[in-house]
């Protein structure tokens, strides 16, 4: 992986971005309404998987914008890049 | 096992080096162990090895996919220390570093473990303060810890550049005397070949697949040569810890990164000890052979691809350059990354799991080397009493719903 493709700027060397890590998770509006566990679920346990991983970036040395890319984490090639708030693509799923 | 000595070398040279016998056996699997071991790396093999001579279970076995030593085991720096912070860590790591000194005699395998120093430097005022404090902790922990002042640094090791006008200026260290490095390949092969002595049967080419579970507790695991049957199961697979878990529905606090390390072409001795900064995410020491030995940080996504990032070598080398200007002549060799599984707290787990007959050993992220046969001796306690042992109870999987991190982000030497 030596380049990412951001969503609004085109194709950029992989040094310009910051990796956010795993992407869509939900943080409970009422955290105090959590168990440990559920607390704990969120702050620390990740999917982590060998193979497909919808995860955030940031273009922090360019347009400074979030997206979120699938990447196949066991070849590092990146599968799908889409903007906040859309849908993780079906293509990647 | 024929045991090596200068009288076992001599035998051998009269016979053209012929008849030494193998190192370890290649058994083929039986249906039916006591206790199965995954992973066949420095800390798999530890763990079989203390299983069998201090809770006298034999009938065990370690289960690798590829072949000993070839993951982590194999592709880190070999830097050994036990400077940690917390009272937790530094017991545990210094639990090991007192097994290191001495371990080539338990084994009867050189494993080379050399006591050169580890230097930690201080390049801003944050350094200084934080590296003093955890000085001070050393020592109230019982672990030699010397603080040097730039120009001690200077007499230590004459080849840093003590210039106030880089970057990065080094204002100072901390040294570990006791620290040093050990030949990684031998901690593996030491432990296989002691471990096989005492009746522990080592599979290699042999993957997990599965791991059998009824109503709550293991029962085995598949493989890719056939199904066995255990009672008790070791997963000790850094880098795929979350995949293993995942196999008996167990999520984990971690997350897979690449770490990186390369070694230049070999020169003549020049350094002599080993130098580590956090700041600049760098460390370097000298093998054997002449190379520099040099490890970077972590590539800082999720990944399994054993490469890393190419700029992640340039950070290093611009790092690695600026501390020693006459290493900017050196060529490098090789490069090559190992997947470590780094937890939140950059502390291992070490752990039974809700899983009856479950044991886990991962999370070391950049730094389980150092702990292998220390990490081995309390896991086979572990696993043998279905009980922590008193250094590795704070190392639990429960500590991060309970909250009681052992947070080692300083010591911990690469940031994750």
């Amino acid at each position: 992986m030596l380049t990412i493709p951001c969503p609004w700027c085109g194709e950029r060397d992989v040094h310009e971005f910051r990796s956010g890590g795993e992407a869509h998770l939900k943080r409970e509006r009422r955290a105090d309404a959590l168990s440990d566990a559920e607390w704990a679920d969120f702050l620390f346990l990740r999917a982590n998987p060998k193979g497909e991983h919808a995860e955030r970036w940031y273009h922090v040395h360019g347009c400074r914008r979030w997206f979120n890319a699938v990447r196949n984490t066991h070849t590092d090639t990146i599968l799908a890049v889409y903007k906040p708030g859309e849908a993780k693509p079906e293509a990647a799923q | 096992m024929r045991r090596y000595s200068i009288f076992a070398l001599a035998r051998n040279a009269l016979g053209y080096h012929e008849g030494w016998e193998r190192a370890w056996r290649s058994p083929e699997p039986k249906p039916d162990y006591d206790a199965i071991i995954v992973g066949g790396g420095g800390h798999g093999l530890a763990t079989a090895y203390y299983l069998a001579k201090e809770h006298g279970l034999t009938n065990i076995a370690v289960l690798e996919k590829g072949w000993l030593g070839g993951g982590n085991t194999g592709r880190n720096t070999t830097i050994v220390r036990s400077n940690y912070l917390w009272d937790e860590s530094a017991a545990l790591y210094e639990h090991s570093l007192k097994i290191w000194e001495g371990l080539s005699q338990e084994l009867n395998y050189n494993v080379m473990f050399s006591q050169r120093g580890v230097m930690n430097l201080a390049h801003n005022l944050h350094d200084l303060r934080e590296l003093k404090r955890r000085a001070h902790a050393n020592r109230l922990n019982g672990i030699d810890c010397d603080f040097l002042s730039r120009e001690q640094v200077g007499e230590y090791c004459p080849l840093i550049n003590l210039s106030p006008d880089i970057r990065h200026p080094v204002l100072g260290a901390t040294l570990q005397r006791r620290g040093g490095v050990a030949r990684h390949d031998a901690v593996a092969w030491g432990f296989a070949r002691a471990a096989d002595a005492r009746g522990v049967d080592i599979i290699q080419n042999c993957e997990v697949t599965g791991i059998m579970r009824e109503g709550g507790r293991v029962t085995g695991v598949e493989t890719s040569r056939g199904t066995i049957r255990a009672k008790k199961i070791g997963l000790v697979t850094a880098g795929h810890s979350s995949v293993l878990a995942g196999m008996a529905g167990i999520r984990l606090p971690v997350e897979s990164h690449p770490l990186q390390a390369l070694v230049s072409e070999p020169v003549k001795p020049i350094l002599d000890t080993v130098v580590m900064s956090n700041t600049v995410h760098a460390y370097v020491s000298q093998s054997d052979k002449g190379e520099m030995v040099i490890g970077a940080g972590i590539d800082p996504y999720v990944s399994y691809s054993q490469r890393g990032g190419f700029n992640v070598v340039q950070d290093t080398l611009h790092a690695i350059v600026e501390m020693f200007p006459m290493f900017s002549r050196l060529r490098m060799l090789r490069q090559w990354g190992g997947i470590v599984d780094t937890c939140p707290d950059a502390s291992p787990i070490l752990s039974k799991t809700p899983i009856e007959g479950l044991y886990i050993n991962c999370g070391w992220g950049t730094g389980g080397f150092k702990a292998t046969p220390g990490s081995g001796h309390v896991f086979a306690h572990t696993i043998a009493r279905d009980e922590p042992h008193t250094l590795n109870a704070p190392f639990s999987l429960e500590r991060f719903t309970t909250g009681r991190l052992v947070d080692e982000h300083g010591a911990a030497a690469v940031a994750h």
